[in-house]
């Protein structure tokens, strides 16, 4: 690891970084212990039900699955702040499709701690009956939290939903992933009915402009970095 | 039993109008005796199952009654009166009208009998009027047809659900007198069986005076076969009559004596390609018929290595392009080849007079199947049909031999009819919807006439009406968003007109594997693998399954259309491929192919291994392999499982031999090393093939077993298909696609939106993601329901691994040996060809991320 280092994720717990040290959480939440700040990107609320607006009757529970995972690693860590990095909503009016029992699940979720709904692409206007504060985006230290990356240094975005594909042994199985340079980070997303794009995808290209960044995958009980270049 | 009719009773002069006499008399031929016995059930008003070999007449024989019956009506009519509308109260019907539907399970099929029904029709100067109307069928003419329809019409279990779910369908159909089902034995297996029997239970109602003709290659259970083609009765069981066609020849069947080693495993029957080749060359046309795509290509390849003779040998696939397929076949027709290899995708399909050879490589899986494949040879019923069958490995062999003796026996093996899925019944609900509204218990009722819905419970209807409606989820906050809602008398009708547009557009129940197209492109050499590198374009070669290329990585060569070739990029769904100039390649893909050795051949080759005297009738080197197998450690009785345990290179094998099938065999070595990995024996993979399954691990396995730390009754019990198996599905890969396809036949999913397929890679969410959120929240939830009757049968074959379970029970036999048996070698050796399996996601990421670090250091 160089001196240099903005953003390190590290996929153990007590990993010490030159830079700054966040912790790769198997949930898909990245935590920084100094700051004891949890963020999590893309939660795509209400998405069963915006699809069901539409006639396609996906099963309407993926708000209820999204909260309780967002209230486990929550429970786990403890955060003195959440930062959700954009999307949380699936679309404009997602938010008052909310069931009663998932907005007051919201509500306790932000009790105790400082909340920010940074805006995305598909939720750029937050009412303010949301609780916690809205944001266009947050710089902490060196390090810039917005929703759709640029590739500056310093930043940790979401947007992209980054995968991985991984193939040995004639299998290949793909799952979620944090992308990384050590200089930059796209987080995966966290909902449940969120897809993925490959990271052998252009949109990465253009934003880890060297040659190679590693892609940090969500196993069944740890995470693995594994070069993007191995990955497809 | 219904009546079996082998002669009838009538002369043929009092069923056969003096036209038809005639002309069977100029083309010399006689009626034959179940084309007049189809007649004189027409006569009695009964709908009738022909069972008949290829060859026997069939078609004709299914039409003659409708060209009998439209001769004597048209001379009914008095020439030149028009066809006159009637009122009927509900509206109009017209005089005439659609008489007759064909339906067959392709549509070049369809295509192939309109023209041959021409002919008869032209020379005896009938008034008939014979349309086709598959998905190639211009609008245009589609509307016409149902304006002004023909009086046959043919075509395919899809088009007749679009035509159902028409307003018009009652003016259309209330005139139609039969209905012919072609190769019925072919349709009931699938889904489109069930879809079709749901079309058929809705024209009994809206023409009750329909009477149908099925055609079939024979099967095991002939009733049950015929219970389809007549409603069922509520609580009891109806059967159509059945007829028999006689007097085919017994095929001549011989298993290729070859002169080469016998290989111990693998696919290829590379060993005997100089003698195929030599087959091929000594006769005027061979059909060599391959389990597996890739087996196709390579043995293709293959032959025309060695064609020194420039035999014309073609090549024929379902995942080659439609317009390459329609010429071999033409190619075909008119004699200009030698040999064909090909998969299933020649099973069914219009008779080829010239073919004098079926060649069968490989295991030839089931009785039935085989029978119908060899009937491909010689389509004249007097004339023996001959056919060679190829072992690519020993235990083909005994898979050859007992197949043989059973053909002699003419054994049937065809699966038992099936009980109708939940999905199909779905899309079923929202057609019907579509047409006239209709009223649950009516619906209910007619659907149950159905012979695989017969026995569906009001529970499973009302849920699946509730599933069209609003998704069927017990948290009811779908209501709004409904897409079938009730009127106030009760009546079901669509609630807009999309929702009748989706329906239209998705209509069908064959969902194919996800297919990318393969382009031949010139390589830029690296094969770095990321996208936008190769120029767009190229040669399209076919189509290849997405599942295949996902374990490729760029530069692997692999055998496609008959060349080895190198796999450059994947973008979006083109698969980029540059000629590759290797010899062979690099990833072999010897995949199993689609269907399992059958449970009855199963049993005999059993059977056969308990039977010492048998081995007689195999050849020495198999008999030596079986001996040596007696010698060093047990050659299994019929009954009983026979499990091997041994040390090899630091790792530990347990062997066990169930001979259920590749599927089967899968969903037991997974629950297996469940059940390994929590006795701490440390599994660490396991590979199936048709006959057995090797697992390996750590721990000394023999030890623990002596030591009871593991239990062989235990390991095997059949409660291994509750807890663990549940646990199991929740991450499998089978069951996740499983789901897909009930969630696209369900109409949950759309699989085209204005006219254009989407591929997975467009779809806007995951159905895994689905699949995994409805689980855990409503795990009783009726598509997931539809998904484990599949799994029953299906890809998982669940039904099969517990009647196993329950059979071995009590006789399991260890052997501990020192070092690998002689039966164990075939399976062992397919460790590193076959893919390991596993769900073990950490493990496989793991050695990812240590080849990494290997890279990193080095």
């Amino acid at each position: 690891m160089t001196e240099n280092v903005a953003v390190s994720i590290t996929s153990t717990r007590h990993v010490d970084v030159a830079g700054i040290a966040l912790h790769a959480d198997l949930s898909g939440a990245l935590f920084w212990e100094e700051q004891r700040l949890l963020v999590v990107s893309d939660l795509h609320l209400e998405k069963g039900s915006s699809f069901a607006t539409r006639g396609v009757l996906l099963p309407p529970y993926d708000t209820l699955a999204t909260l309780s995972r967002l209230a486990a690693v929550i429970a786990r860590h403890d955060p003195r702040m959440v930062i959700a990095l954009g999307d949380s909503f699936h679309d404009r009016t997602a938010h008052e499709r909310l069931s009663p029992d998932d907005r007051e699940a919201v509500g306790a979720l932000q009790s105790g701690r400082d909340w920010i709904w940074i805006s995305g692409n598909h939720d750029p206007m937050l009412p303010p009956d949301l609780g916690g504060t809205v944001a266009e985006q947050v710089a902490i230290g060196p390090i810039t939290f917005r929703h759709e990356p640029t590739g500056a240094p310093g930043e940790i975005a979401g947007h992209l939903h980054p995968k991985a594909r991984v193939s040995a042994r004639g299998r290949s199985m793909e799952r979620r992933c944090f992308a990384s340079d050590g200089m930059r980070a796209v987080m995966p997303a966290f909902g449940a009915y969120a897809g993925g794009l490959s990271i052998r995808d252009a949109a990465f290209a253009k934003i880890f402009p060297a040659d190679g960044f590693v892609a940090h995958l969500l196993g069944d009980r740890r995470v693995h970095a594994i070069a993007a270049s191995r990955c497809s | 039993m219904p009546p079996r009719i082998l002669q009838t009773s009538a002369e043929p002069a009092a069923l056969l109008p003096s036209r038809f006499q005639q002309w069977f008399a100029s083309r010399g031929w006689s009626p034959r005796a179940h084309q007049l016995a189809l007649l004189e059930k027409a006569r009695e008003d009964r709908s009738a199952l022909l069972i008949a070999p290829t060859g026997a007449g069939k078609t004709l024989a299914g039409f003659l009654p409708t060209l009998v019956e439209l001769s004597t009506e048209a001379a009914k009519r008095t020439a030149g009166a028009k066809q006159s509308l009637v009122s009927t109260g509900r509206g109009v019907q017209r005089t005439g009208g659609l008489h007759t539907l064909y339906i067959s399970p392709l549509k070049a099929l369809a295509v192939d009998i309109a023209r041959n029904l021409e002919r008869p029709i032209a020379e005896m100067a009938l008034p008939i009027k014979v349309e086709t109307r598959t998905g190639d069928t211009p609008v245009s003419r589609r509307q016409r047809q149902r304006r002004y329809p023909p009086d046959v019409l043919l075509t395919t279990p899809e088009q007749l659900a679009l035509l159902l779910s028409s307003d018009d369908a009652p003016f259309l159909f209330s005139s139609l007198k039969r209905i012919v089902l072609d190769e019925l034995h072919a349709l009931v297996t699938s889904k489109r069986g069930d879809l079709l029997s749901l079309g058929l239970a809705r024209l009994w109602r809206l023409a009750p005076q329909l009477r149908a003709i099925g055609l079939s290659a024979t099967v095991a259970e002939p009733e049950q076969l015929a219970r389809f083609l007549v409603p069922q009765p509520d609580g009891k069981e109806r059967a159509a009559d059945i007829v028999v066609a006689g007097g085919a020849a017994p095929p001549v069947v011989e298993m290729l004596d070859t002169r080469e080693r016998l290989p111990w495993a693998g696919h290829s029957a590379r060993h005997a390609l100089p003698e195929i080749y030599e087959l091929i060359k000594a006769n005027k046309t061979t059909l060599v018929f391959v389990n597996t795509r890739s087996q196709a290509e390579m043995l293709f390849q293959n032959l025309w290595s060695m064609n020194d003779d420039g035999l014309a040998i073609a090549l024929h696939h379902g995942s080659l392009d439609v317009a390459q397929r329609r010429k071999v076949e033409d190619a075909m027709s008119a004699g200009r080849l030698r040999g064909v290899v090909c998969t299933s995708s020649l099973d069914l399909g219009v008779d080829w007079g010239d073919v004098d050879l079926v060649v069968n490589i490989g295991a030839p899986k089931g009785s039935s199947r085989l029978m119908q494949r060899i009937g491909r040879a010689n389509h004249r019923l007097d004339e023996a049909s001959r056919a060679v069958l190829v072992p690519a490995n020993r235990f083909e062999v005994l898979e050859c031999r007992v197949a043989i003796d059973a053909i002699a026996e003419n054994a049937q093996d065809t699966p038992p009819l099936r009980t109708g899925a939940l999905d199909v019944l779905a899309q079923h609900v929202l057609g019907c919807a579509c047409g006239e509204p209709f009223l649950s218990d009516e619906l209910y009722a007619e659907v149950r006439t159905a012979a695989p819905y017969a026995e569906l419970s009001r529970q499973d209807f009302d849920d699946v009406v509730d599933f069209v409606a609003s998704g069927g989820y017990a948290l009811k906050t779908y209501e709004r968003f409904a897409r079938i809602k009730q009127d106030k008398e009760g009546r079901w009708r669509v609630a807009n007109p999309k929702v009748r547009q989706s329906y239209r557009m998705n209509v069908g129940t064959i969902v194919e594997d996800d297919m990318l197209k393969v382009r031949l492109v010139r390589s830029r050499g690296g094969g770095s693998g990321s996208t936008g590198v190769i120029a767009r374009g190229g040669r399209l070669l076919g189509e290849i399954e997405e599942a295949f290329i996902e374990g490729l990585s760029p530069g692997d060569t692999f055998v496609f259309s008959g060349e080895v070739v190198r796999y450059e990029t994947l973008v979006e769904d083109q698969v980029y491929v540059s000629r590759a100039h290797d010899k062979d390649p690099k990833v072999p893909s010897y995949m199993g192919g689609k269907f399992p050795l059958s449970t009855y051949l199963a049993e005999r080759v059993r059977r056969l291994l308990d039977d010492g005297r048998a081995w007689a009738g195999l050849p020495e080197q198999v008999r030596d392999w079986l001996s040596q197998q007696k010698d060093v450690s047990k050659v299994p009785a019929v009954r009983e499982l026979l499990v091997e345990s041994f040390p090899r290179a630091n790792k530990h094998y347990l062997v066990c031999y169930p001979f259920e099938g590749r599927l089967a065999h899968q969903t037991l070595g997974m629950l297996l090393t469940r059940r390994l990995e929590r006795a701490r024996a440390r599994p660490l993979g396991f590979v199936a093939n048709e006959y057995a399954i090797a697992v390996w691990a750590l721990g000394d396995m023999s030890f623990m077993i002596r030591d009871g730390r593991i239990d062989l009754d235990a390991l095997f019990d059949p409660d291994m298909l509750g807890d663990d198996l549940e646990a199991w599905l929740a991450e499998s890969a089978l069951m996740k696609r499983t789901f897909r396809n009930c969630a696209i036949i369900s109409g949950l999913i759309a699989r085209r939106h204005t006219g254009e397929e989407k591929s997975r890679r467009q779809v806007l969410f995951s159905t895994d993601l689905v699949y995994d959120v409805l689980r855990k929240h409503q795990a009783d939830h009726v598509l997931l329901r539809a998904a484990r009757a599949d799994a029953a049968t299906g890809l998982l074959d669940l039904r099969r691994l517990s009647d196993m379970l329950m059979r071995i029970q009590g006789r399991i036999t260890l052997r501990e040996l020192d070092h690998v048996s002689p039966l164990a070698v075939p399976v062992m050796l397919e460790i590193g060809r076959e893919s390991v399996y596993g769900e073990a996601a950490d493990e496989l990421l793991a050695e990812a991320a240590d080849e990494l670090v290997k890279e990193a250091i080095s």
